[in-house]
């Protein structure tokens, strides 16, 4: 095909697979830290998220984030149109700077992805599978695909009307994540016995290893945002390294002088902080910028971690603590460092004046407030009508249970084990009893199932 | 017949069966419990808020034997688990009724 540039698109496919990697990868890293009875949920809110935001893409996210790419038009710089919807006109597609539509389709479908599997972190060990899919579907469709026109959209609001720098998504991505995640844990409100009783992940290996595949999928996201094999992506891939690096210290250097010790959830946690950080801001800083970056979102995630507590607000996975603080401070930050031969403007510190500072400061809160806004009123109106959170009753014996009837663990050699179905003495009497009625539909009669 | 139950520090194992199998006890069991006595729990600080540590790991050693074995068998347990730390457990002693081997059917003093 002429007009193909076989290097840049052989890194566009190559950042897409990486990409759509982080969200198992996340679902690894949430897991491990959720309690035991809620694993399974957890993750399963993951790759739903998969399922639907793909389906949604195709049919018109796309269009919605992307039309002008596709030959569309924009609507005011607040959405694109539907000219692209089902994604048809792809296929003759033409390729822009050198990499096939279709491929930059894709590679934008798994950013959606992850960003909406994000918010699952806030609402863990207590939401509805169903309700969380419901919501998927209608926060991407109203918030994500929207944001990421005002942002990347060639005639976005924000990114070409008001010039906010946002390479890779810190705030498209993670502030606009973060923000809902906020929203859906007042809205759901505290897990039952939060914070009275200690709820400490339960396989931090599965952690650490979500964490490294994070890590290394964000090299397709940062670096292949450049949408490019070039000295671009090479920029943002050594930002990218260095900042998570300096994060990973800055977050274990906060515990080590607050707590004592350095702790295994506090080096991956600093990590997706800094990898977090650096994502707006990776092709526009130099190396020690990145590291200044890292440092500081380090510093200040692990100690907004805390705020939780005294606001009391249930954001089980820190969510809000670190992509919403990060990706605060990525963003904004790029209105200190950028460097002029990368971003064409200067930061602060190179003295640039106050003006890009303002703008980044502006798109920050801008897709914050919409993104808290609409994830509270689709949050708010999900529970009223089919309930978001399980019951108090299912909560306690394990979601997983419940809204899969699945163990993620099942180590015990007394038979097949369903931890929180009635044990064999007790099942005689709830057969007695007929109704079953703690028993919701879906989960097998243990009578039936035990061996 | 006695059943002996102690519950000790988890590193303390090794020790209490090597000191049981030299008084030429024929077998124990062995599980992980958790629990505290006197010394109850503690706090601790992880990731930004203050949890209370209840429960520690121990293990619960049980042998089954003779009247005539158990106080030196018990002895035997409590030096050989002692730390001089506390935490450091209990042995406590209760009457069996009635103990069969499975394999040969054999009741009494025999299936120990």
């Amino acid at each position: 095909m002429p007009g193909i540039d076989s290097g840049h698109t052989a890194w566009i496919l190559t950042s897409t697979a990486m990409v759509l990697l982080m969200t198992p990868g996340l679902a690894l890293f949430y897991g491990g830290m959720t309690r035991s009875k809620g694993v399974l949920n957890m993750m399963m809110m993951c790759f739903g998220a998969i399922g639907v935001v793909s389906l949604l893409w195709v049919c018109y996210g796309f269009s919605i984030a992307f039309s002008e790419e596709a030959g569309g038009d924009s609507v005011g710089g607040w959405f694109g149109d539907l000219s692209a919807a089902g994604m048809r006109g792809l296929l003759e597609g033409g390729e822009p700077g050198g990499v096939p539509v279709l491929a930059f389709a894709a590679f934008q479908m798994v950013f959606a992805i992850i960003t909406t599997a994000l918010v699952a972190g806030a609402v863990a060990d207590r939401a509805r599978f169903a309700s969380w899919l419901v919501f998927a579907v209608v926060w991407a469709s109203v918030v994500y695909f929207p944001v990421a026109h005002w942002v990347w959209g060639a005639s976005g609001w924000l990114g070409d009307g008001l010039g906010v720098l946002d390479f890779a998504g810190g705030t498209a991505v993670h502030v606009n994540a973060g923000a809902a995640a906020l929203a859906l844990a007042l809205v759901l409100g505290r897990r039952i016995g939060w914070p009275r009783e200690r709820v400490k992940p339960h396989n931090l290996p599965l952690v650490l290893l979500g964490a490294g595949l994070l890590w290394f999928g964000w090299f397709g996201f940062n670096a292949g945002s450049a949408l490019a094999a070039d000295g671009t992506a090479a920029v943002a891939l050594v930002n990218t390294q260095v900042a998570t690096a300096a994060a990973v210290l800055g977050w274990i250097g906060v515990e080590w002088i607050r707590y004592g010790r350095p702790t295994t959830l506090g080096a991956a946690s600093g990590a997706i902080a800094g990898l977090v950080a650096i994502t707006p801001a990776c092709a526009f800083v130099e190396p020690l910028g990145a590291i200044a970056i890292g440092l500081v979102a380090g510093v200040l995630c692990a100690l907004a971690v805390s705020l939780k507590f005294r606001l009391r607000y249930d954001d089980s996975l820190d969510v809000v603590g670190v992509h919403l603080v990060g990706g605060v401070v990525g963003s904004v930050l790029i209105g200190v460092l950028a460097v002029e031969v990368l971003a064409g403007e200067r930061g602060l510190l190179y003295g640039g004046g106050p003006g890009l500072l303002g703008i980044q400061v502006l798109g920050v809160l801008a897709v914050a407030a919409y993104s808290f806004a609409m994830a509270w009123l689709i949050g708010t109106v999900i529970d009223r009508t089919m309930g978001f959170r399980v019951t108090p009753d299912a909560e306690t014996e394990g979601v997983d249970i419940h809204e899969h009837a699945e163990v993620g663990y099942d180590f015990s050699s007394i038979g097949p084990t369903l931890v929180g179905a009635a044990a064999p003495a007790a099942a005689p009497a709830v057969a007695e009893a007929g109704t079953g009625d703690d028993r919701p539909a879906g989960v097998p009669d243990p009578e039936r199932v035990a061996g | 017949m006695k059943l002996v139950t102690a519950v000790i520090k988890p590193h303390q194992l090794d020790p209490v069966k090597d000191a049981v199998q030299a008084l030429g006890v024929a077998g124990l069991t062995v599980s992980e419990v958790q629990g505290y006595g006197r010394q109850k729990g503690h706090t601790e600080v992880y990731r930004g808020a203050e949890y209370t540590v209840e429960f520690l790991p121990k293990i619960k050693v049980e042998v089954v034997t003779d009247e005539l074995d158990v106080d030196k068998i018990v002895d035997a347990i409590v030096t050989a688990a002692r730390t001089g730390k506390i935490g450091d457990g209990k042995v406590w002693v209760t009457p069996v009724d009635e103990v069969v081997r499975v394999r040969t059917g054999e009741r009494g003093i025999d299936a120990l």
